[in-house]
C-alpha cells in the first residue's frame, strides 16, 4: 500500500501560464489547499514500532500488574492450557503475554468500534453534505481544529472528504494490532502493553474525526460553554405522548427523526428521548431532545412501558432488547449493520408497508439501514401504535411482588448473580412484612443488568421488583444536563493554558465512561462537584456526564447550573457523547501547542512528553465497563494522562503502577542542563483502581502534581491532596516529603505540620528541573 | 446454606489451581505461626461487616494484637483503626500492596524483609478474588488466606461460603487460640 507520506505532491510555488499557484498540495485524486507551514515531525501516521520507544519508557516507570481474570488460554485448539504462576502454553506463551494480549484484544475491539462508527457516520456524511462540507467546530474561537488528528496523522483536515484518508490509516493499523494477537505472534508482555497503547492512540483519531465530522455537518454546539441545558431522568419524559426511544451511539436515525417531526409539524406532539451516548448526541444535534440516563436505565425504561418506539443503532445496547421490548408489545427498529438483532432487512419496502407490519401485524421490529427511512417509519408508527399500545408495561404492582416473595426459595443465587452483591433476597423478604423500602433501596446501587432475573429458579422480576418499589423516587429523577459542548476554545486554552502548566489550577479531572458503578452514579457527581468546589476544571462525557447532572445540591440545583460550563477553574465541562472524549485529550494536546508552542505536526513523542510532566490532567472513568473504554483509557496512557477507575475496573486484569519507593524510578532530564534530576513520583500511577470515592478522590489530588509545577502551584496542589487526605482519611499523608521539592512548595497554612514530616524523613532540598524523558529534547549536554 | 466450595459470585470461576479449604479453624494458627514474617489487609468493607461482638474491623484488631503483626488498612478506613487505638496500622491502596507484594526485594513497611504471609478481610468479593490471582500468579514465597465469609478461590486457604454465624465462631476461634499460644 502507498503510504499517506507518499501519495502527496507538495507545490510551495508554481509559476505557469495560468498564473500563480502557491501553497498548494496535490494528492491523488484530490488538490488540499495547503497553509500549513508546520514542519512534519517525526512520526507522520506511525506504525506499531515508531513510539515504541517512548512507550517502553512509560512502562519502565509503570509497570503492569497482572491480575488474571481466567487462569488459562482457551482461544486455539491446542488449548485450553493452563498458564498458572510460570506454567506455559503449548505455543509457548506465559501468564504476562496472555493478560497483556487479552487487554490488547479488548483496546483492538474498542478501537475498531470507534473506527468503524467513524467510518459509518463519515461516510453518511459525506453522502449528505458532500466531500467538501468544511469541518468546523468552533468558527474563529477553534483554530486547531482537530489537535489529536494534527498530532497522529501530521494532516490539517479541512474537509469532510479529508477524513477518509485518516480513516484507512486507522483501519490499517487496527489490522496490524489484531494480528499481533495471533498464537505464536507478539511474545513480550511489554510489547503487547506498546501496542495496547498504539490501539489507544488509533482509538483517539477514531473519536476525534468522527466528533469533529458530526459537530460541522450536524450543527452541534461548537465549543460553546453557554450550550443549552435540556432535561435529564426518568421522570422528565412526558408519558401522554407518543414516546419515541432513541439508544448506542450512532445519531444520523435519531437526527432524522428529529428532523422528520419538525418537517411535518408533529415535534410539539412527540417526544424523542435517548439513552446512552445517542442521548448526548441527539441533544447537541436539538435540546428539545430528553435524555432517560446511562446505559444501566435501558431496561427499566424499556419496561416502564413509555417508549411507544424503540430505535436502536450501535455500542452498548442492550442484546435483549427486542424480546423486552415485545413485553410491552413495542416495535423495535434497527438501523446499523453491526447490530441486526434477527430482524429482516426492510431497506427497500416502502415506509407504508414496514409501518402497517409493525403496527397491524404484530411484527416485533424491522432493520432499516436508512436512517432517513427509519426515522420516517419510527415516527408514523409511534403515532399509529401509541393509542394501541396505552403505555402498556411490563413492570410489577406492589401485590405481584409480595406474591413473587412467597415464592422465593431463598437460594441466594439472585444475589450471587448481582455485580455489585446486591442482598435481593433480604429486601424481598421484608416485602413481606409490608416493607418495600428495602427493596426500593437497591435502586441507587443497582446497574439495572437483569442478572438476578436470569438466575432466580423460580423466574421472578427482580430488576422491576426494585424499579416498582423505587416508583416514587423514579418520578423525582427530574433534572438538568449542559448538552455537549465539544472542543475546548483556543482562547480558554490561552487563558488556563499558563495556571495550569505552572500548577495554579490544581489540575484537570475527566469524569467519562460507563455506568458499572461500584455504589450508584451519585458518587462521581459528588466527586465532579468537590472537585469544581477545588477549583479545578472539570470535564466530563457519555455516561459519566449524565450520572454528574443526576444529582441535587442544597437548593436543588444540578451541577450544571450550579457551575458553569467554561473550560477554566471551577467549571464543570460536558464535551458530549464518547467521541467527544476526543476534547479532552485534545485539550491537553492544545496546551502544549498554543500555550507553550510546542510543535504539534506529527509530533507525538514531545507532545506526550509535555503533558506527562507539564499538564496536571487525570481522568477518572469510575464505572468504567466497556472494551471502548479501555481503549479511551490507553490513548491517555501515551498521551502521559493517569486514569482512575473504580473497583470494577479491576476487571480489566492489569494496572500500571508506578513505585514511588524506588527512587531510581523517577529520574527526568533537565533539558536546560542534561543533567538527571529526581522529580518524585509525579504522576505516582498510570492506570489505577481505586476501592472507594474517597480513595479515588485523594488519588485524583495526588495524580495532578507534575514535574514541572512551580512552588506557587505545587503549594497549591498539595494543600488539595493534604486536605482531602486529612479528611477522608484521618491523617497527614506519608509520602509528602517525595513531593516537596523546595521550602517554598510547603503550603503556607501547613507549614509547621508539614516540615515535621520533612524533618523526620530526613528530606533534602532539590531542584526544579525543565523536565523531560527525552535526552534529544536536552539544549546542553551534561559537562558541555 | 452448606459448606460448598464454590465462588460466592456464581460465575468468578477459578482453576485448575484453587485455594485448600479451611475446614478448621487450627488450620490458620498453624499457618500464622509457622510464618516468620505475617500481614493482615482488610479492605474498605470492614466497618460495615457487622458481627454480633463488634465490626470487622474489631476482628481484625484482635487477630493483629493476638499475634503481634501490622495491618494494612484501605487507606478510607485508616482512621477506623486510629480512632480504635490501633496505631501499627498502614493505609496502602491494595493494588499497591499487592504490586509490593509480588516483589521479592520489597523490605516491607517495617523494613523486616518481604511478608512471607498475607491475609484478606474486608473486601467487595470480585475486588479480593482478583488481587488475590495477581498474588497466586506472581508472587513468590508467600503464603495467602482469606479470612473472607465467602469462598475465595485464589488464596492458597479460604473458608468455603459459610454463614455468618459459623464465620463468626471460626474468627473466635482463631483469635481464642492465637492468645492461648502467645
Ligand atoms: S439488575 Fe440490579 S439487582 Fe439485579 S443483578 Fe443487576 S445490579 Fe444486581
Ligand atoms: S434467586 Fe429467586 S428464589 Fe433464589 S433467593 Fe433470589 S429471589 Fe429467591
Ligand atoms: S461480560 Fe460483558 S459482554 Fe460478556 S456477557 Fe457479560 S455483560 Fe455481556
Amino acid at each position: 500500500m502507498v503510504s499517506e507520506k507518499n501519495i502527496r505532491v507538495k507545490i510551495d510555488e508554481l509559476k505557469s501560464s495560468i498564473g500563480l499557484l502557491k501553497g498548494f498540495e496535490l494528492s491523488i485524486g484530490k488538490i488540499v489547499s495547503e497553509e500549513w507551514l508546520e514542519e512534519v515531525g517525526p512520526t507522520q501516521f506511525p506504525k506499531i514500532p515508531d513510539l515504541r520507544e517512548w512507550d517502553l519508557k512509560l512502562l519502565q516507570r509503570y509497570k503492569p500488574f497482572y491480575m488474571p481474570f481466567c487462569d488459562l488460554c482457551c482461544l486455539c485448539t491446542f488449548g485450553k492450557c493452563d498458564l498458572t504462576g510460570d506454567k506455559r502454553g503449548a505455543c509457548g506463551i506465559n501468564m504476562s503475554a496472555q493478560q497483556s494480549r487479552i487487554v490488547l484484544l479488548a483496546c483492538c475491539i474498542g478501537a475498531a468500534t470507534h473506527a468503524g462508527h467513524a467510518r459509518h457516520l463519515i461516510e453518511h456524511l459525506i453522502e449528505k453534505y458532500g466531500r467538501d462540507h468544511p469541518i468546523d467546530v468552533g468558527g474563529g474561537n477553534v483554530e486547531i481544529e482537530a489537535p489529536i488528528t494534527r498530532l497522529v496523522c501530521g494532516i490539517r483536515p479541512r474537509t469532510l472528504g479529508d477524513l477518509e484518508e485518516v480513516l484507512s490509516y486507522l483501519e490499517r493499523e487496527i489490522v496490524r494490532l489484531l494480528a499481533a494477537t495471533h498464537t505464536g505472534q507478539e511474545a513480550s508482555n511489554i510489547d503487547f502493553e506498546s501496542k495496547v497503547f498504539h490501539a489507544g492512540m488509533i482509538d483517539h483519531v477514531a473519536l476525534e474525526i468522527a466528533d469533529i465530522a458530526q459537530i460541522s455537518a450536524l450543527g452541534y454546539p461548537k465549543a460553546d460553554p453557554e450550550a443549552p441545558l435540556v432535561e435529564l431522568g426518568l421522570g422528565v419524559v412526558d408519558s401522554t405522548k407518543p414516546v419515541i426511544m432513541v439508544v448506542g451511539h450512532n445519531v444520523p436515525p435519531a437526527a432524522a427523526i428529529v428532523d422528520h417531526l419538525i418537517e411535518n409539524n408533529l415535534y410539539g406532539g412527540v417526544e424523542v428521548v435517548g439513552l446512552c451516548c445517542t442521548a448526548h448526541d441527539v441533544t447537541r444535534y436539538n435540546p428539545k431532545a430528553k435524555i432517560v440516563g446511562p446505559i444501566s436505565w435501558q431496561l427499566r425504561f424499556i419496561r416502564s412501558g413509555v417508549a411507544d418506539v424503540v430505535v436502536v443503532d450501535e455500542q452498548c445496547v442492550r442484546t435483549d432488547t427486542i424480546i423486552e421490548a415485545q413485553k410491552v408489545k413495542a416495535p423495535v427498529i434497527a438501523t446499523s449493520d453491526v447490530n441486526c438483532i434477527g430482524l429482516p432487512d426492510r431497506t427497500r419496502d416502502s415506509v407504508e408497508k414496514i409501518v402497517e407490519d409493525l403496527v397491524l401485524n404484530g411484527q416485533p421490529g424491522a432493520l432499516i439501514l436508512d436512517p432517513e427511512k427509519a426515522a420516517e417509519v419510527a415516527v408514523k408508527t409511534a403515532l399509529l401504535i401509541a393509542p394501541k399500545r396505552m403505555k402498556f408495561k411490563a413492570l410489577p404492582d406492589v401485590s405481584d411482588i409480595i406474591e413473587g416473595a412467597k415464592k422465593c426459595r431463598k437460594c441466594d443465587d439472585c444475589r450471587r448473580a448481582c455485580p455489585n452483591d446486591l442482598p435481593v433476597r433480604d429486601a424481598l423478604a421484608e416485602t413481606l412484612e409490608g416493607n418495600l423500602n428495602a427493596l426500593a433501596d437497591l435502586y441507587e446501587a443497582c446497574v439495572g443488568c437483569g442478572r438476578c432475573e436470569s438466575a432466580c429458579p423460580v423466574d421472578l422480576p427482580l430488576h422491576s421488583f426494585i424499579v416498582k418499589a423505587a416508583e416514587k423516587r423514579i418520578k423525582e429523577e427530574k433534572y438538568k444536563l449542559r448538552v455537549g459542548r465539544g472542543a475546548i476554545q483556543d482562547v480558554e486554552i490561552r487563558k488556563v493554558g499558563s495556571p495550569i502548566v505552572l500548577g495554579e489550577i490544581p489540575g484537570v479531572v475527566a469524569f467519562v465512561g460507563c455506568a458499572n458503578y461500584p455504589n450508584g452514579g451519585t458518587e462521581v457527581a459528588e466527586m465532579a462537584a468537590e472537585f469544581a468546589k477545588r477549583r479545578y476544571i472539570v470535564v466530563a462525557s457519555g455516561c459519566a456526564a449524565m450520572s454528574i447532572g443526576m444529582y441535587k445540591d442544597e437548593e436543588g440545583k444540578t451541577p450544571y447550573e450550579a457551575f458553569p460550563g467554561a473550560f477554566d477553574a471551577g467549571g464543570i465541562v460536558n464535551v458530549g457523547s464518547c467521541v467527544s472524549n476526543s476534547h479532552i485529550a485534545g485539550a491537553a494536546i492544545k496546551i502544549a501547542s498554543i500555550f507553550a508552542k510546542r510543535r504539534l505536526r506529527a509530533n507525538y513523542e514531545e507532545i506526550a512528553d509535555y503533558i506527562l510532566n507539564r499538564v496536571g490532567a487525570v481522568g477518572v472513568a469510575w464505572g468504567a465497563m466497556s472494551q471502548k473504554a479501555a481503549a479511551i483509557a490507553s490513548g491517555f496512557w501515551r498521551l502521559g494522562v493517569p486514569v482512575i477507575v473504580g473497583p470494577h475496573g479491576l476487571k480489566y486484569r492489569r494496572m500500571l503502577l508506578g513505585r514511588k519507593d524506588k527512587p531510581e524510578d523517577w529520574y527526568v532530564y533537565d533539558a536546560r542542563t542534561g543533567e538527571k534530576v529526581y522529580v518524585g513520583p509525579a504522576p505516582e500511577h498510570l492506570f489505577y483502581a481505586a476501592e472507594t470515592k474517597e480513595e479515588a478522590m485523594v488519588m485524583i489530588a495526588k495524580l495532578c502534581m507534575r514535574p514541572n509545577d512551580t512552588t506557587r502551584g505545587r503549594a497549591i496542589k498539595l494543600s488539595n491532596y493534604i486536605d482531602l487526605h486529612k479528611r477522608f482519611f484521618g491523617t497527614m499523608p506519608d509520602d509528602i516529603h517525595l513531593f516537596v521539592r523546595t521550602l517554598a512548595d510547603v503550603p503556607l497554612t501547613m507549614r509547621e505540620e508539614v516540615i515535621k514530616i520533612l524533618e523526620e524523613k530526613g528530606w533534602k532540598e532539590n531542584i526544579i528541573p525543565d523536565p523531560t524523558l527525552l535526552p534529544r529534547l536536552v539544549r546542553k549536554k551534561a559537562g558541555e | 446454606m452448606g459448606a460448598r466450595a464454590e465462588p460466592w459470585q456464581t460465575a468468578e470461576i477459578p482453576g485448575p489451581k484453587k485455594a485448600m479449604i479451611i475446614t478448621n479453624p487450627q488450620i490458620v494458627t498453624a499457618l500464622i505461626r509457622r510464618s516468620k514474617n505475617p500481614v493482615l489487609i482488610v479492605g474498605s468493607m470492614a466497618p460495615e461487616i457487622k458481627l454480633s461482638s463488634g465490626d470487622l474491623v474489631d476482628y481484625a484488631i484482635q487477630i493483629a494484637e493476638s499475634v503481634g503483626i501490622p495491618i494494612v488498612s484501605s487507606p478510607s478506613i485508616l482512621k477506623v483503626f486510629l480512632d480504635r487505638g490501633f496505631k501499627r496500622v498502614f493505609g496502602i491502596p491494595v493494588v499497591d500492596i499487592a504490586n509490593r507484594l509480588i516483589d521479592v526485594n520489597w523490605t516491607g513497611l517495617e523494613g523486616k524483609g518481604q511478608y512471607d504471609l498475607a491475609m484478606f478481610m474486608g473486601f467487595k468479593y470480585y475486588v479480593c478474588w482478583l488481587i488475590l490471582s495477581g498474588l497466586k500468579h506472581y508472587s513468590r514465597n508467600l503464603k495467602t488466606i482469606s479470612l473472607e465469609m465467602y469462598y475465595q478461590p485464589h488464596a492458597l486457604w479460604s473458608f468455603p461460603n459459610i454463614s455468618k454465624e459459623e464465620w463468626e465462631k471460626n474468627l473466635n476461634a482463631i483469635i481464642k487460640s492465637l492468645r492461648e499460644g502467645k
